[in-house]
């Protein structure tokens, strides 16, 4: 009797995460491209708002020796999106940044223009931050100032940035490579500034040797 | 006997059970974590309400034609494999139809599997009932949830971002109520909702008695 009835539990177990199994993975193969052509958009449509003057883009990745690679699906390293204008000149690079934030990571995309020498716009992809107080950091206009033109020079050597980024409290900012936080939402906006300075500290360095090879690969 | 038999008619009252007399929000008090949770705004409570009610429907389906099939020891386990493979289905559907919505619901959406209407329904109506009405009345559970949402949302989205659906209503000198986006606005809309009902019940109540005895 009892055997019998494990073998009931076990057919109908069975059966059903075998049902459940075929489902999902249909859904998954259908929902598939979708999906992703859904992430590559949101990726482009942001390159293109937060590199200033951008009409094309190309992405490219940053291996583990250095070298720079066209991106194909699959391929590991740094991200780093090129933005050039109508008459194909390099006008910026784009590369993400991410940093803990109130409520979870907020995972920024931010420009960096060639010709200052300075991080030219960010753009957060995704945010939990509390509403009406951290996403400010999005829509409050003095803090998106902030990124109008904030310096990111690479140091002599060549390995770091010679400033590193910071967020200081609303008002006590003094030097080009200064956050102005947002008074109500520090800790977001320091997470911005977290975020902003851990990838350009190791993205920048290997970016600036590769401009050229950038400017070259225009599309 | 009628009392041991199952009733195999679907009713209006079937469908209608869920949206008023047992609403699971305002009612029966069920699956309050996405109620307070993914309700700032109205588009979310749709999303969710939506979300939830396909899960609904289609585990009620699935649970109901295998009922006699499934033996008792294992039947919450065999529930839990439908419902999150419909929660998994959900997912990627929403992911794919808008990773907007997708990702301002965040994890609610794969904690659809442990909303307990969910699995309520399906013990208490989907593993005893014919399939058609099962699925009516998980329309029904579903449809009442998805309004509870919305009554929520939309008073919160309008307090608290003074907008509908995202268009704003009441032009750039309005400030924001902030509080009813935040959670706290969940409970204070929540509350408000539910003395609403129990006053409309309460005044029905004595309206009925004013009738018998006057």
């Amino acid at each position: 009797m009892s055997g019998r009835n494990s073998t009931a539990m076990i057919a109908t177990l069975g059966f059903v995460t075998a049902l459940s199994g075929f489902l999902i993975v249909t859904v998954f193969q259908a929902t598939k491209p979708a999906i992703e052509e859904n992430k590559r958009l949101a990726i482009q449509k942001t390159v293109l708002e937060v590199i200033k003057g951008a009409t094309a883009d190309k992405h490219f990745i940053i291996n583990e020796k250095g070298e720079l690679r066209e991106a194909v699906p699959g391929m590991k390293g740094i991200n780093v999106y090129a933005g050039y204008d109508a008459q194909g000149k390099l006008v910026g690079v784009a590369a993400e940044g991410s940093a803990q934030g109130y409520s979870g990571a907020v995972d920024t995309i931010y420009a960096y223009t060639p010709a200052c020498e300075c991080i030219t716009g960010i753009k957060v992809i995704k945010q939990t931050e509390t509403p009406g107080l951290g996403d400010k950091v999005i829509t409050d206009k003095n803090f998106v100032a902030n990124f109008d033109k904030l310096e990111a020079k690479v140091n002599a050597a060549g390995d770091a940035l010679a400033n590193a980024i910071v967020a200081v409290k609303h008002g006590a900012k003094q030097h080009p490579w200064e956050i102005d936080a947002i008074s109500g939402a520090t800790i977001s906006s320091k997470a911005i500034a977290k975020g902003l300075n851990g990838s350009a500290q190791e993205v920048l360095p290997k970016v600036v040797p590769l401009l050229p090879q950038i400017e070259g690969a225009k599309p | 006997m009628s009392l041991i038999k199952q009733d195999d008619r679907i009713t209006v009252d079937t469908f209608l059970e869920g949206i008023w007399r047992e609403n699971p929000v305002f009612v029966m008090m069920l699956g309050m974590c996405p109620v307070l949770a993914v309700t700032n705004s109205a588009v979310n409570a749709l999303a969710m309400g939506l979300a939830t009610a396909f899960v609904l429907v289609a585990s009620s389906l699935l649970v109901s034609l295998f009922r006699n099939l499934i033996p008792s020891e294992v039947r919450i386990a065999t529930y839990i494999v439908i419902i999150s493979t419909f929660v998994t289905i959900v997912d990627y559907t929403m992911q794919a139809l808008s990773q907007e919505v997708y990702n301002a619901l965040g994890a609610f959406i794969q904690l659809i599997v442990v909303n307990c209407i969910i699995l309520g329904r399906a013990e208490a109506c989907a593993s005893r009932n014919k399939p058609l009405k099962s699925m009516v009345n998980a329309a029904g559970m579903g449809l009442g949830f998805t309004l509870a949402l919305l009554c929520l949302g939309v008073v919160r989205e309008i307090l608290g971002s003074g907008s509908l659906f995202g268009l704003p209503l009441f032009g750039e000198q309005f400030q924001p109520w902030v509080v009813m986006v935040l959670p706290p606005g969940g409970f204070l809309v929540l509350g408000g909702w539910l003395l609403f009902f129990e006053w409309l019940k309460t005044r029905k109540q004595s309206l009925a008695e004013g009738v018998t005895h006057g």
